[in-house]
C-alpha cells in the first residue's frame, strides 16, 4: 500500500484540521465516564452482567441515533487493538479486555464510546487544537441522548457514580494535548508542573501517568471531577491552557531573540536527521519532530505541514510501523521501518512543493 | 529513602495537592507490597489503583477519620458484599451500592481526592434527575430571597417564598423529603 494511502485510512480525519491555536495544542479530548444503576462494576461483574451491560449501552446507543459503529474487542487481532490505542481511540485496559468490551466510532473518529473499561461507559470526545468548550458541549449532548435510554448509577450528593473514587461527581476529563518545546529548552516545565497541581489539574507526557514528555507533548487534565460543574472544571483548564499557551510564546520568542541561529541550526539538524537517517529510535524521532514542528512554527521550514508531528507521532508508534509493514517486526526493524516511512512522508510533502526527490 | 523502613532507597513517590498544600509519601518496594499498597504490572510499572488505594490507607486523616464502628464490624456493600477494607486496597468499588453502604465513610476519601469537596455540583441526569433538579431550584431561590430581604424589597421577596413554598410541595409530593431549613 502506498503511504499516502496508508495515511488516509490511518489518521482520523479530525487531525488532518487545524483547530485554534494549533501551533501549540494539538488536540482536545473530552471524556465522560458513566455506569448503569443496576448492574455491578467491571472490578466485580459475571460475565452475564457485562453482557447485560453491553447490551444495554448498544440499546442505548442506536437508540440515540448516533452513526456509529461496533468494533468487539474479541473480534480484533492483537495488533489492530494496538493501532486504535495509538490512536487514542481506546485505552490500552480496554485492548487488554477480551470479555464483553467494546468501542463504538465514529466515521471521523472524533467520537469513541468504550464499553466495559473501568467503567461501564466512557464518552469520548476527540477535537483538533484547542477546544474544550466545543468538546465538552458535544459530549454533553452524547451523554444526554444515551440518557434517554440508560439509566445512570447516580445519587444527589456523589454525583455519578464511577467504579473508581478519582472520576465520582462529574465522571469529567478534560485534557489537552500541548507541544512545549520553547518552556523545555528554557527550563521552565519543571516550575509549571508544580504550579498546575495548585488548580486541581495536572500535567503528564503524552504516555500517560508518570511517563516522560517524548516530543516535548504533554497532557494538561483536570484531576478534580467533584464540587464543580463541568464548566468550570473546563473553564479552570482553559484558563491555566491559555497561560501556558502565552509562556510558550514568550519562551519561543526569547529562544529565537538570544539564540536564534542556534535554534535554526538545531531545527535543520533534526529535520536532516529525519530526512536522511536509516535507522531511528522511538526517543530520537520523537526529539526530531518536535524540533521540525517547531521549525514550521516558527517560519524556518516552510515547505511541511505543520500535522505532521501529530500524524508522524502516532505513525512511529510500533503498531502502526507493523501494521504498515504487514506483520510482526522485531524492534531493530522497526527502528529501519521508523525512518524509512519518516523519510517518506517528509518526501511526499518536498515533492508536492518542488515537483521533485532528493532522497 | 524509604519513611517507613529508613533503610531502602524510596521506589514509590507519591504527590497530592489538597487546597494547594503539597503532600508527599516515599516508600521503597518493599515497605509498598508490605502495606498491600502498589504491585508491579506485567511491564513493571506500579498500579494507579494500588497506588491510590495505599495513599487511602497511609493516610493519618483516614485513619483517625474511619468512625469506631467500622473497626468493629466491617461495613459491607449491600448490593456486592464488597468489605470497605477491600474497597481500601484495590481503590475501586464494585457496584453503585457501594457508595450508598460506604457513604459515612467516604467524606474524608473525597475530601483529599477532589481537592477538599465532597458534594457534586455539576450536571445532572436530565431524566432521572427527578426532584434533585428542583431540589437545587430551592436552593438557588433561597439565596436570592435572602439577598432580596437584605435589600428590603419585600414584594419581591414574598414572590420568591411562594415559589419556594409551591416547590417544597412538588418535592413532598414527588416523595423526595424537602429540606428543613
Amino acid at each position: 500500500m502506498s503511504l499516502e494511502k496508508f495515511l488516509s485510512q490511518a489518521v482520523s480525519s479530525w487531525m488532518n484540521e487545524d483547530g485554534p491555536s494549533s501551533e501549540i495544542v494539538l488536540s482536545t479530548r473530552i471524556r465522560l465516564a458513566r455506569n448503569h444503576h443496576q448492574y455491578a462494576f467491571p472490578t466485580v461483574f459475571t460475565k452475564e452482567e457485562a453482557q447485560q451491560t453491553a447490551e444495554a449501552v448498544g440499546a442505548a446507543v442506536r437508540q440515540a441515533g448516533y452513526p456509529l459503529e461496533e468494533l468487539k474487542m474479541e473480534d480484533l487481532q492483537g495488533l489492530e487493538k494496538r493501532v486504535l490505542v495509538e490512536k487514542h481511540l481506546i485505552s490500552p485496559n480496554l485492548a487488554e479486555d477480551s470479555g464483553s468490551s467494546s468501542v463504538w466510532l465514529s466515521d471521523d473518529e472524533d467520537i469513541s464510546l468504550m464499553v466495559n473499561e473501568e467503567d461501564h461507559l466512557r464518552i469520548q470526545c476527540l477535537f483538533p487544537g484547542l477546544q474544550l468548550k466545543e468538546a465538552l458541549r458535544k459530549a454533553l449532548e452524547i451523554d444526554d441522548a444515551i440518557e434517554q435510554h440508560f439509566d445512570y448509577a447516580f445519587d444527589e450528593n456523589f454525583g455519578y457514580l464511577t467504579t473508581c473514587p478519582t472520576n465520582v461527581g462529574t465522571g469529567l476529563r478534560a485534557s489537552v494535548m500541548m507541544h512545549l518545546p520553547g518552556l523545555m529548552m528554557t527550563h521552565q516545565m519543571n516550575r509549571i508542573i508544580p504550579a498546575i497541581g495548585q488548580f486541581g489539574l495536572v500535567a503528564r507526557g503524552i504516555y500517560g501517568e508518570g511517563s516522560e514528555a517524548l516530543g516535548n507533548i504533554f497532557q494538561i487534565s483536570n484531576q478534580t471531577t467533584l464540587g464543580k460543574s463541568e464548566e468550570d472544571i473546563t473553564e479552570d483548564l482553559l484558563h491555566v491552557v491559555d497561560q501556558i499557551i502565552a509562556q510558550e510564546k514568550s519562551a519561543r520568542e526569547a529562544l529565537v531573540k538570544s539564540s536564534g541561529i542556534q535554534l535554526e541550526d538545531r531545527v535543520f539538524r533534526s529535520y536532516g536527521t529525519l530526512r536522511y537517517s536509516r535507522v531511528i529510535e522511538s526517543k530520537e524521532a520523537a526529539k526530531c519532530l518536535s524540533d521540525v514542528r517547531l521549525g514550521i512554527d516558527l517560519g524556518f521550514i516552510e515547505n511541511v505541514s505543520r500535522s505532521i508531528l501529530n500524524e508522524l507521532m502516532i505513525l512511529t508508534q510500533p503498531g502502526f510501523l507493523q501494521q504498515y509493514a504487514g506483520g510482526f517486526l522485531r524492534p531493530v526493524e522497526r527502528d529501519i521501518r521508523r525512518a524509512s516511512l519518516i523519510r517518506e512522508r517528509l518526501e511526499m510533502d518536498v515533492s508536492k512543493d518542488k515537483g521533485g526527490s532528493d532522497i | 529513602m524509604c519513611e517507613q523502613c529508613q533503610e531502602r532507597p524510596a521506589a514509590v513517590h507519591l504527590k497530592n495537592v489538597v487546597n494547594g498544600k503539597k503532600t508527599e509519601v516515599h516508600l521503597c518496594e518493599v515497605c509498598a507490597q508490605d502495606k498491600g499498597e502498589a504491585f508491579m504490572n506485567d511491564d513493571g510499572a506500579f498500579s494507579f489503583n494500588h497506588l491510590l488505594a495505599g495513599l487511602l490507607n497511609v493516610s493519618p486523616v483516614m485513619k483517625q477519620s474511619q468512625p469506631q464502628k467500622s473497626r468493629r464490624q466491617p461495613v459491607e456493600c449491600s448490593g456486592c458484599q464488597m468489605t470497605f477494607d477491600q474497597f481500601l486496597k484495590i481503590g475501586k468499588f464494585g457496584c453503585p451500592k457501594c457508595y450508598e453502604s460506604f457513604r459515612e465513610q467516604l467524606p474524608p476519601i473525597l475530601k483529599r481526592l477532589h481537592s477538599g469537596n465532597t458534594v457534586h455540583q455539576g450536571k445532572l441526569p436530565e431524566r432521572q434527575g427527578g426532584t434533585i433538579h428542583m431540589k437545587r431550584k430551592v436552593t438557588e431561590l433561597r439565596s436570592d430571597l435572602k439577598a432580596l430581604i437584605e435589600q428590603e424589597e419585600f414584594e419581591q421577596a414574598a414572590e420568591i417564598r411562594d415559589q419556594i413554598r409551591s416547590l417544597e410541595a412538588e418535592i413532598r409530593d414527588e416523595g423526595g423529603g424537602a429540606d428543613e431549613s
